[in-house]
């Protein structure tokens, strides 16, 4: 069993959390892509199609069952929860990609410095495995504690955990595809250090981050969501699917559509993009690959 | 072995003291005067001094550093702003809740994941393994909080066979305990049974290809002694240490699940601190779930050999 870190290899999380499916049929994928554009159509056009406005309260219509003009009911302050689930969408999605985005860049910057300076990476891993060490809501918690909480803060609290993340697999993947005869090349022929870096060791990276970045990007979707869910998220007047079941808590014996229809929205968004992360794995690891072939 | 677990330790112990660090910066690095983050915008100067005085923030940086990581050494997590009592004191108040419904879920994870992991391996391609995957892909997705409710309405309204929330100390009876204990532990089990039964289905499916398996059948041995001593035990470890990382998430989902079922555990401390902005509670229940993962997955490192006996240091 290959150790690249003296902290052991459970400090290893896999690469991906749905490890080894068959090669399965295009249904799976086209049903997940379906959702996915589904519901960032729904959430890029919000202020189209939501019937009413999703933070204007109307106390005369509170927890009103789904009618026609509530197609969903209404919440504890008399706001139409259709529309609060579509607006909910933009918080998540942009928080989703947003965090992956930072998350991703940082940890790409980081993990190819370090895989490349032998000295520098003996540090940097510490400081890597200690992080993963920290439970990443609790980190998040702590985070979003002390700088308050508005959506920057959230997608910065989000971003910070899953930075080792990506660290570790750029790292792993520079650490490999430095001792290849073409950046031996690379470096007798004296290209500088940023052109070997990005040119030479950074296209190694693309396929695997591709993967890790969907698996990322579900969870810190999900964290968001438990983040407002806990309190400790963004503003409770902005309508994220966390928020709404945060409120819809107190209510939930007399009107439980409050938790379940944000719920899978949620649950949904979060399933197509793990869906789709595995379609990408399957499609993109030659490791796969190489054991579909010998098979 | 000797040399290993020594080293082993010794390794852990710079991860440790990173996160003490890492623990003790972020509040220093956090843009802005840490005593008026900590006590809010409503703070008066009076209160903002009693933190200063509480944290020794007038001192410089260094001497904080080592003043509070020697009380941290002597196991002294700082002191509630909000109550006033110790943190360790607190932590010790909540603890029990916390700990058994955490034991119950992983036992009831095992128990369920790994037969179903095995199952899916052994009935590769079939409609069993299908069901297994989707079952697995479905936990991994749906969050824990969404799970709790739909089984709280479900089991504690619809049908009544369980209570809303709360929970009962295992002091009082088993019956009582359990009772309250059952839905939090299978709302909680739910992210833990997937990512277990995915991890053995894909290592037994690894391990079901080797010659010995072949060897195993060819004499004639019983297909669930094939399965389970000789397939199950090789793909252990894997297993072993996905149970390990996946105790992270496990923390994030009691913090969760003790808030949907009003359980009086460290999560609900944890959400009650957020809440109050009781920084050193969080910086408390960071310091000592770290040490609690790290030290479960030293354990889990050095049980390898005891499955795997190939392992050998």
């Amino acid at each position: 069993m290959a150790q690249t870190s003296p902290f052991g290899a459970a400090m290893r999380l896999p690469v991906s959390l749905v490890a080894g499916r068959r090669r399965s049929s295009v249904i799976i994928p086209a049903f997940a892509l379906f959702v996915l554009v589904v519901i960032i159509l729904l959430a890029v056009f919000a202020p189209f199609l939501a019937p009413h406005d999703p933070v204007t309260m109307t106390p005369s219509v509170r927890l009103k069952p789904a009618s026609e003009i509530y197609p969903l009911g209404t919440d504890a302050y008399g706001r139409d929860l259709l529309s609060r689930v579509l607006y909910g969408a933009r918080i998540s999605l942009f928080i989703g990609v947003g965090a992956t985005a930072i998350s991703v860049a940082i940890g790409l910057g980081i993990g190819l410095v370090s895989g490349f300076f032998r000295i520098l990476d003996a540090i940097v891993m510490r400081v890597m495995d200690a992080l993963m060490a920290i439970p990443s809501l609790l980190l998040a918690i702590a985070v979003v504690s002390l700088t308050g909480a508005s959506i920057w803060t959230v997608m910065f609290a989000i971003t910070v955990p899953e930075i080792p993340r990506v660290v570790r697999l750029v790292r792993s993947v520079v650490l490999s595809a430095r001792e290849e005869p073409y950046v031996e090349a690379a470096i007798a022929a004296g290209s500088s250090l940023p052109k070997i870096l990005w040119r030479h060791l950074m296209p190694n990276t693309l396929a695997p981050l591709i993967v890790q970045g969907t698996y990322v990007c579900a969870s810190a979707i999900l964290t968001e969501a438990i983040l407002s869910f806990l309190g400790a998220g963004v503003s409770t007047e902005t309508p994220t699917w966390g928020n709404i079941m945060a409120e819809g808590r107190a209510f939930f014996q007399i009107k439980p559509e409050l938790i379940l229809w944000p719920g899978i929205a949620l649950s949904l968004c979060i399933l197509s993009i793990n869906l789709l992360g595995d379609t990408a794995r399957d499609l993109l690891d030659p490791r796969m690959k190489k054991r579909e072939a010998s098979k | 072995m000797l040399a290993y677990t020594v080293r082993r330790i010794f390794a852990a112990v710079p991860v440790m003291v990173t996160v003490a660090i890492f623990v003790f910066l972020l509040l220093r690095l956090t843009p802005g005067d840490p005593a008026a983050i900590i006590a809010g915008d409503m703070a008066t100067p009076e209160q903002l001094q009693k933190i200063r005085n509480a944290l020794g923030l007038d001192r410089p940086i260094a001497v904080q550093f080592f003043s509070w990581f020697w009380l941290l050494l002597q196991g002294d997590l700082g002191t509630s702003l909000i109550s006033n009592t110790p943190v360790t004191a607190m932590i010790g108040k909540h603890i029990e809740p916390t700990v058994s419904l955490a034991l119950l879920t992983i036992t009831l994870s095992v128990i369920i994941a790994v037969p179903l992991g095995v199952l899916a391996a052994w009935r590769h391609g079939t409609w069993i393994d299908f069901a297994v995957m989707t079952v697995s892909v479905i936990g991994f997705s749906v969050p824990v909080f969404v799970i709790g409710y739909i089984l709280i309405q479900i089991f504690a309204i619809d049908l009544k066979w369980f209570p809303v929330q709360g929970f009962r100390s295992l002091s009082k009876g088993l019956g009582p305990f359990l009772e309250r204990a059952v839905l939090p532990s299978v709302t909680l089990a739910s992210i833990y049974v997937a990512l277990i039964a995915r991890m053995t289905r894909a290592s037994v499916l690894e391990v079901l290809g080797e010659d010995y398996i072949r060897t195993a059948r060819a004499k004639g041995l019983k297909e669930n002694v094939v399965l389970f001593r000789h397939a199950l035990r090789n793909a252990a470890v894997p297993v072993l240490t996905i149970i390990g990382t996946g105790f992270a998430l496990l923390i994030s989902g009691v913090v969760v699940t003790e808030s949907v079922f009003n359980i009086p555990g460290i999560g609900r401390l944890t959400v009650d601190a957020i809440l109050a902005r009781d920084y050193p509670v969080i910086q408390g229940m960071i310091l000592l779930t770290s040490g609690i993962y790290v030290l479960i997955n030293l354990l889990i490192d050095l049980s390898y050999s005891f499955f795997d006996p190939r392992i050998r240091y």
